[in-house]
């Protein structure tokens, strides 16, 4: 089956084609979109499972060539190919199984909305592009499908672009992604230059022979790789696109913007780990920028109002876990945490969907005009929604950290991890510091997110509560689902604590090998400090959703026109940092001062157009104005220069 | 032997003809100028033709054939200008101005 | 200084006194008589050149024929005197210095003689001008046994036959030409 793992990309672009031309052709014929768009995504994922059987048998990669890309040289010879290997095939498992989902559940949620078959073509195009990434063979290849999200990621933010807001926002993530590609690029032709080649396979058998453990060179490389990863994965200093990209309908946020898309950056790291490996200077740097980002957007997330901004912060900050964990070097707690992260995170944004779906419904069902996103409209929703309810609840516990669930085995894993580094650099046991920290507050905003949607009363007014119904069973099926592997998650890598094989370690071991190879081996705690350290994660957890919970319904939640304008920190934390504003004051500001003074003005308007276009059509007629000048029509003038040429040319002939 | 005084009386003659051209309005008189010029040329034919033999008189022969040719033809040129113009004034005939 | 030269500086001194007077004079009448004038001491330089055949045709072409014309054209024009002919004083400026610089040129080739002319020609120290031009004593030889104009016939009958035919058809073009031009209505 490996051998047809390009189907897995060929069906959705497929589906992306049909849903495309029936967009453009029939957008009425929703059935036969929801048959293909969904459909396709189930075929891939039935090609995934046995695509994943094949590569269980063997710990070798299994490369797919299809055909010769770029034959400039003997050098720079680049194929399309695929790579299938015990990474790439986690991954695809995810992007499909959990895509299917999704796809499924966007059936319900999309249902009335006029671009139906326009959002099918762009989910399966997304996903054609996802599995690019993921399987791509060689770094190129990936890029492909690098960029090609980075482009459905835009178009899906700004999938209801009649809102400027909207299309503002889809276009400050494809700038902000930008950024990071020029890093990825550079660190592309950096890699060629050094290694010659561009293959993963390539890399990892030669990285280490050529470039030099903590070489300036290595670190550079792995740094501008990191560049492009802080900018698909939103991590400082370019996260600020990821909770503008709540924009986009709430199913696109959990597929692209939460479960798949904006974890390719880990994928990344982990796929060229030997380059990281040679960098530990640039591990540090990606340990900590994780641990700062994972802490800084805990506390933003804090005090936001709008569900999907704290799910959206929330995944900024648990994106930096991943980053802490493969900055640690601990490849494996870092895909860990991107596949339980993927179930869970996915579980909350649909679960958001949901209750943002009854919302919506209800506030049209009696023409108000509330913020249907905003949680102080909400409270109460358990009994409407109790499937919605339960299942974010499991997802609750699950990010939250609570003993048993999948984010509990995948958090802790990380932050021992960290905290093993601690023994090699300060660096770490800074940023295992700013982990636990932001565990807590995890625990602290979810719990605070669930009271104020769920608990309590409805505070939308009682016409609208009425209208309050729970969501079809199209779009709480993919939730259960969700749930069950957000529960049982964490089987995947059982620690050996509590007598857990810790499978995925193995798994994916024969692909770490090359990366393992150059860092000194993780000697995570045992005994009384691992215990120690179960504890207080446990401790922490529980603290977390108690203080949440308590803090949450002990005291009366406004609405939103009754909220007191925040003061001091709550209002730094509300105002995300200012951030944005700093951004557009220090950079966009002067950049967009410099573009039109300068480049516009001075450059485009003065020199090009001025000097450039209408000077040389100034000079051609200065020219042709003095050339027409000895044009007199006076024979004598003639006869004059032809007696001057005549003289000169006697005085070279004779005249010596 | 009269070689070389023939050949300066030919360049002085010569270079009264161009005079004449450039200072001359009336194209007439222009045209004289010309005939001068050819007369001067013809003189250093004529003087070489002592040393290098008859070819130098045949070219002479030649140059007056197409003196004569040209006259014809310049002459009904510039009577048929003046037909257009009532003028054989050089500075009238500017057609050729940028 | 014989008699030769004698005779040749008094039509060369006539000649230039001519045509500087053919080129200054303001009306095209004198002009062109003045012409005549240098034509005819011309011819007197010819003979003395020994190309007695050419000043013959000197005289009859030009000063007869192609003046005759020039004359007839000013009388048709009805020219009258232009006292203000000259161009501007910058052409003038212009004109005289160029033909100085023109005529201060060439006048060097007053230096030549047969002897330099075959020093210039050939490679060996004082050449004999005869043994390196022999065209010109075969030409002296044939004047001697045929006469001038034999002399000149022959070569003009032979090597340059087709050029003297091609003179002939230029002259019936010159013919058609400048009755095409100067007929009112064809």
């Amino acid at each position: 089956m490996a051998r047809f793992a390009w189907l897995t990309i060929l069906l959705p672009l497929l589906g992306a084609l049909a849903n495309g031309f029936l967009a453009a052709r029939r957008p009425s014929a929703k059935r036969l979109v929801s048959l293909i768009g969904p459909g396709v995504l189930l075929a891939a994922f039935a090609v995934a499972i046995g695509a994943a059987i094949e590569v269980a048998g063997t710990e070798e990669a299994i490369r797919i060539q299809l055909w010769t890309w770029m034959p400039v040289t003997e050098r720079l010879h680049i194929d399309l190919a695929l790579q299938l290997d015990r990474l790439s095939v986690v991954l695809l498992l995810v992007v499909t199984g959990v895509g299917s989902l999704i796809h499924l559940f966007s059936i319900g949620y999309m249902r009335s909305d006029p671009g139906y078959a326009r959002y099918f073509a762009y989910l399966n195009l997304f996903v054609a592009f996802m599995l690019i990434l993921v399987l791509g063979a060689s770094l190129p290849v990936s890029f492909i499908g690098w960029e090609g999200v980075g482009l459905c990621s835009y178009l899906l933010i700004g999938f209801w672009f009649e809102v400027d807001a909207n299309s503002d926002a889809g276009k400050k993530a494809f700038l902000a992604n930008r950024i990071g590609d020029f890093g990825v690029l550079v660190a592309m032709f950096l890699i060629w230059w050094t290694l010659g080649t561009l293959d993963y396979a390539g890399i990892d058998a030669t990285a280490a022979a050529t470039l030099p453990l903590g070489g300036t060179l290595a670190t550079v490389i792995a740094l501008l790789l990191f560049l492009g990863c802080t900018g698909k994965s939103a991590q400082i200093p370019l996260f600020v696109w990821l909770p503008d990209a709540m924009a986009g309908p709430t199913p696109v946020s959990a597929l692209i913007h939460a479960a798949t898309m904006v974890t390719a950056g880990v994928f990344l790291v982990v796929r060229t780990g030997v380059l990281f490996s040679l960098a530990p200077f640039a591990m540090e740097i990606v340990a900590i920028t994780g641990a700062l980002t994972a802490f800084f957007a805990a506390t933003i997330g804090l005090r936001q109002y709008d569900i999907k901004k704290v799910l959206a912060y929330s995944t900024v900050s648990q994106l930096g876990y991943m980053f802490l964990a493969v900055g640690s070097g601990a490849w494996t707690a870092g895909i860990f945490h991107l596949v339980t992260h993927a179930f869970f995170k996915a579980l909350l944004f649909l679960g958001a969907g949901s209750v943002i779906h009854a919302m919506h419904h209800a506030h049209h069902a009696v023409g108000a005009h509330d913020d249907a996103q905003d949680m102080r409209n909400m409270g109460g929703l358990r009994t409407a929604m109790p499937w919605t309810f339960r299942l974010m609840m499991i997802a609750t516990l699950a990010i939250a950290g609570v003993p048993g669930l999948s984010g509990f085995f995948s958090k802790d894993e990380i932050l021992a991890s960290a905290f093993a580094r601690g023994d090699h650099s300060t660096v770490y046991l800074v940023a295992w510091g700013l982990g636990v920290a932001a565990a807590l507050m995890t625990a602290y905003y979810m719990a605070r997110l669930m009271a104020m949607t769920f608990y309590g009363t409805f505070r939308g007014g009682g016409e609208v509560e009425g209208h309050l119904h729970e969501a079809p069973a199209v779009m709480t099926g993919p939730l259960v689902v969700l749930g069950g592997l957000s529960l049982v998650g964490g089987l995947l890598n059982l620690p050996a604590v509590v007598g857990g094989g810790q499978w995925l370690e193995h798994w994916l071991e024969p692909v770490l090998a090359p990366a393992n190879l150059l860092l000194d081996p993780l000697h995570l705690p045992h005994g009384t400090t691992e215990y120690l350290l179960l504890g207080g994660a446990i401790l922490i957890a529980v603290v977390g959703l108690t203080l949440g919970f308590r803090m949450t319904l002990g005291r009366p939640i406004p609405l939103p026109a009754d909220t007191p304008a925040p003061r001091g920190l709550a209002r730094l934390l509300e105002g995300k940092y200012f951030v944005d504003e700093f951004y557009q004051r220090v950079i966009v500001g002067p950049l967009v001062w410099f573009s039109k003074t300068v480049l516009w003005r001075g450059f485009d308007q003065f020199v090009i157009d001025r000097i450039a276009v209408a000077g040389s059509a100034r000079l051609a007629q200065g020219l042709g104005w003095l050339g027409s000048r000895l044009q007199t029509g006076q024979v004598a003038l003639y006869v004059s220069l032809f007696a001057v040429g005549a003289v000169l040319v006697l005085r070279a002939l004779i005249g010596g | 032997m009269l070689l070389g005084p023939s050949l300066a009386v030919s360049a002085i003659l010569f270079a009264i003809g161009v005079a004449g051209v450039l200072i001359r309005r009336n194209a007439i008189v222009v045209f004289m100028c010309v005939e001068l010029m050819l007369n001067a040329v013809n003189l250093t034919f004529v003087a070489l033709s002592e040393v290098h033999g008859m070819g130098g008189q045949i070219m002479v022969f030649f140059v007056m054939t197409v003196a004569a040719a040209e006259a014809a033809v310049g002459l009904a040129i510039i009577l048929a200008i003046f037909r257009h113009t009532q003028s054989v004034d050089l500075k009238s005939l500017n057609l050729l101005k940028g | 200084m014989d008699v030769v030269q004698i005779v040749f500086w008094c039509f060369a001194g006539w000649a230039i006194l001519s045509a500087l007077l053919c080129v200054t004079r303001a009306n095209p009448i004198s002009s062109a008589l003045w012409l005549v004038s240098t034509m005819f001491s011309l011819a007197g330089i010819f003979i003395l050149l020994h190309a007695e055949f050419i000043a013959a045709i000197q005289v009859l072409v030009y000063a007869g024929a192609v003046m005759v014309l020039f004359l007839f054209v000013i009388m048709l024009l009805n020219l009258e005197e232009t006292p203000r002919d000259w161009n501007r004083w910058m052409f003038w400026l212009a004109g005289a210095g160029l033909s100085i610089l023109l005529a201060a040129q060439l006048v060097a080739l007053r230096g030549y003689s047969p002897q330099r002319l075959a020093n210039e020609f050939s490679s060996m120290p004082s050449p004999d001008p005869g043994l390196v031009f022999p065209e010109g004593a075969v030409a002296r030889q044939a004047v001697e046994a045929r006469g001038v104009v034999g002399a000149l016939a022959e070569p003009l009958f032979q090597g340059y036959l087709i050029p003297f035919e091609i003179t002939s058809i230029l002259l019936l073009a010159a013919v058609i030409g400048a009755v095409v031009l100067s007929k009112k209505r064809l």
